[in-house]
């Protein structure tokens, strides 16, 4: 009995701390629905990594960690599978759409200035910094290979925020324009994209991302290879398994062993805090960037885009395309601005991936490597 | 023992660095401004070459 009496008060309050934020995490998933494949393993792993003497910590936990997330294998499998999920047809109709992908991801590198200010080493501060990618698997490659010791925050901020897309966005993007712009209506011209173009679309994304940033060829490389397996038309049984139990098995596998970086210690800091507001001014900033970038172009163009499309420059892919759909037709019931939203929004995913390696390529010459 | 700590409480709230930093954003915002233009004219290519 003393040694069951000894386990118990093993317990402090930070402990139980972690272990309600474990809960909190795990009722998100299921009451709320956000980003359930991910914030429920992580709750769970959150609850087992904090309660005493527990042997999955130094155990199971820590294995899947190094297996897994220290060598960033598990975000680059789970691009597998999201490349093979992403049809890039809407993009390849309309090529320029690839601008506004671009432009919305301002909010890292604002983010990583604002960072710079609190977290002196530039390894946090660029970790923190791509939280605005608006990509967990991003993050969490990033993170790890800079060696950030914020790496569970980071997590949790990065899939927190892509939940909360649909409350964060509307505000921000309604504050940038006006209802005359929102109501802008964009044509879709719906234009045949052949099978090859298809196919060579990932491997020139590959070459030519790759050849100026070598840094980003095992993201952009793995999710093209993805989207590959699905346009190649020869490969059926493959892209379905990458589509669904290859990410479904490498999420759970993702989620449960984050939890690694979970435990008191490590995540119970005003730091986190900090990150999470830091998280918060970078989704914000990359939908600013994104509307202000087509307000911009509309200053030169004949033809008016609606400048919410912009907004679904960031990655977090679909409900950012669907968002700026919804609040086109909340203006204008006949506004269908879907396959352009989608179109900039699976852009946004290619530019999130650049925008990893450009960070890691600026942090190698920082590190002298 | 745990305690609630912050490495930001230790370290002194500096805003110079943002100003310092401003070259990041410089660069990172041209370095995928120029990878994106490249291969939007590749995409046009391809689509130029291979529709049907």
């Amino acid at each position: 009995m003393e040694i069951l009496y000894q386990n118990l008060l093993a317990f402090d309050r930070y402990d139980l701390i972690m272990i309600a934020i474990g809960c909190v995490l795990i009722y998100l998933a299921i009451a709320k629905e956000m980003e359930p494949s991910l914030l429920l393993p992580m709750g769970f792993g959150t609850i087992l990594v904090n309660i005493p003497f527990s042997d999955a910590l130094g155990g199971p936990i820590q294995e899947l960690y190094h297996a897994g997330i220290a060598n960033e294998l598990f975000p680059l499998l789970l691009f597998i599978g999201i490349g093979a999920m992403i049809d890039f047809g809407p993009l390849l109709t309309n090529p320029k759409l690839m601008l506004f992908g671009a432009a919305a991801q301002f909010g890292i590198f604002f983010t990583l200035c604002m960072a710079s200010m609190f977290f002196p080493d530039f390894r946090d501060f660029f970790s923190i910094a791509i939280i605005g990618a608006a990509d967990g698997p991003t993050s969490i490659a990033v993170a790890n290979k800079l060696g950030s010791q914020y790496v569970g925050a980071i997590t949790v901020a990065a899939y927190s925020y892509m939940a909360l897309v649909p409350v964060i966005q509307p505000p921000v993007i309604k504050l940038l324009t006006t209802r005359k712009e929102r109501k802008i209506r964009m044509p879709y011209e719906q234009k045949a994209v052949s099978k090859k173009t298809r196919i060579m679309f990932p491997i020139i994304i590959t070459v030519v991302a790759s050849a100026i940033i070598p840094q980003a060829t095992a993201l952009i490389g793995f999710l093209m290879f993805g989207n590959l397996i699905r346009e190649c038309g020869v490969l059926e049984s493959l892209s379905s398994t990458a589509q669904n139990v290859l990410a479904n098995l490498i999420t759970i596998f993702l989620g449960i062993s984050v939890a690694f970086n979970m435990t008191a210690d490590k995540f119970l800091q005003l730091d986190t805090l900090l990150i999470m507001g830091l998280g918060l001014i970078a989704f914000i900033v990359d939908t600013a960037g994104g509307v202000l970038f087509a307000k911009f172009l509309n200053l030169f163009l004949k033809n008016k885009v609606n400048p919410m499309i912009g907004a679904a420059g960031i990655s977090a892919f679909p409900m950012s395309g669907r968002i700026v759909h919804r609040m086109g037709q909340e203006e204008d019931p006949q506004n269908f601005l879907l396959m352009h939203s989608i179109g900039v929004n699976v852009s946004g995913q290619i530019a999130s991936v650049i925008a990893g390696g450009i960070i890691l390529n600026i942090a190698a010459k920082l590190m002298g490597g | 023992m745990y305690v609630l700590t912050s490495t930001a409480v230790n370290i002194d709230f500096n805003p110079m660095a943002f100003i310092e930093n401003l070259k990041y954003m410089g660069v990172g915002m041209l370095v995928i401004f120029v990878v994106i233009g490249i291969i939007i004219l590749a995409t046009k290519l391809v689509n130029y070459l291979f529709s049907e």
